[in-house]
């Protein structure tokens, strides 16, 4: 039963060799899809291109229905999957500061790999920031760490957040997603077209 | 057709089809890994790496970078750097299958290459430092958070797209 490394069903030594093949992969998909194009990312804030909206919550719904699926099917125990513990301010503001660097960058640090791949020299400079903005980061981490540190409402997901079933969830969410792809094509049609 | 092709320049996947093969692939990687994507994290590596590499001392004693450097572990020998090298990989081969490999800086007909090289640096620097802060970026927090139902995922994806649309104001001579 997955996941099958840790469960040591596929040799731990085979984990980085799967990395790679798995970022080959992630890579590949980003970039034939547009990804590596800041103009076409930021075209969700203006409405002129909205297939950031399309590929994150399909890649989204099409994950969450597939592992609770192979849960429900008992190749996959899904509690054994990792849940990244929610600090609640920390992941607002975190949030919030990513929002605005997205707009002023144009990228996010997925997509700015891509754009570096393929000889864009604006992600180019966009990575160099991130890894300026990880040094200040980690330099003033005693200043920030009682802020890093709190709220920690441990590894919860919306089941407990919710109190609700997550085959509930998904429904909602995917029900949300399909409104969500509807309205974005008709905003679209609404929209001066944008070449880029 | 011809006319229309030279219209668009950049002919790329359905992004129904993109996102229904990300999916896919969000599976596989827990179903192997146990885990989601990730990009923030090998920058993160690269960082530690180099300062460790620059200043030891100062590394060792900082509280952050001593995370990555208990038990005199290499910090670049991390899965997420080996998926960040693929996805270099993979986005380098899409890239030249399709023609799309050109050194050049993207920007608005309105802008110059110079303003938007300011800005993609600002940019970086604001969203690694959320990414670090968040404890993960678009990729490892919110799109593999929300693939588990994870609720910091929901939360992290409404603050950066939330955010996103009440700055975008502010940014649009940049992109439109």
């Amino acid at each position: 039963m997955g996941p099958l490394i840790p469960n040591g069903l596929i040799p731990i030594e085979w984990n980085f060799i799967v990395a790679i093949l798995i970022g080959i992969a992630f890579g590949y998909i980003m970039e034939a899809t547009g990804f590596s194009s800041s103009r076409k990312l930021a075209g969700i804030f203006y409405g002129y291109d909205f297939a950031v909206l399309k590929v994150f919550f399909t890649a989204a719904v099409v994950a969450v229905i597939g592992l609770y699926y192979l849960d429900y099917l008992n190749f996959l125990d899904i509690s054994q999957l990792y849940v990244q513990p929610t600090y609640l301010w920390a992941a607002i503001i975190g949030g919030m500061i990513m929002g605005v660097g997205f707009l002023a960058g144009g990228f996010c640090p997925g997509t700015s790999l891509c754009a570096v791949a393929i000889g864009k020299i604006d992600g180019m400079i966009f990575t160099v920031g991130l890894m300026i903005g990880i040094f200040i980061f980690s330099e003033s981490f005693s200043t920030l760490e009682p802020f890093f540190e709190s709220s920690n409402l441990g590894h919860i997901t919306l089941v407990d957040t919710l109190s609700m079933s997550p085959y509930w969830i998904i429904l909602i969410i995917t029900i949300i997603a399909v409104l969500a792809f509807a309205f974005s094509d008709w905003v679209r049609s609404k929209i001066k077209k944008v070449f880029y | 057709m011809k006319e229309k092709k030279q219209k668009n320049r950049h002919v790329y996947w359905n992004p129904y089809f993109g996102g229904f093969l990300l999916g896919l692939l969000i599976i596989l990687t827990f179903y192997l890994t146990g885990r989601g994507l990730g990009a923030s994290g090998a920058l993160k590596s690269g960082v530690v790496t180099i300062v460790h590499s620059v200043a030891p001392t100062h590394a060792e004693n900082n509280a952050y970078y001593s995370k990555f450097l208990k038990d005199g572990e290499f910090p670049m020998n991390n899965w997420l750097v080996f998926e960040a090298l693929g996805v270099i990989l993979g986005a380098f081969l899409s890239g030249a299958l399709t023609g799309r490999l050109k050194l050049k800086v993207q920007h608005s007909p309105k802008i110059t290459s110079r303003r938007r090289l300011i800005f993609a640096l600002i940019g970086g620097i604001l969203f690694g430092l959320g990414a670090q802060i968040a404890r993960g970026c678009t990729s490892g927090a919110a799109l593999s958070g929300m693939a588990v139902l994870a609720t910091a995922g929901f939360i992290t994806m409404i603050a950066i797209f939330g955010t996103g649309y009440l700055v975008a104001y502010f940014f649009r001579k940049n992109w439109i």
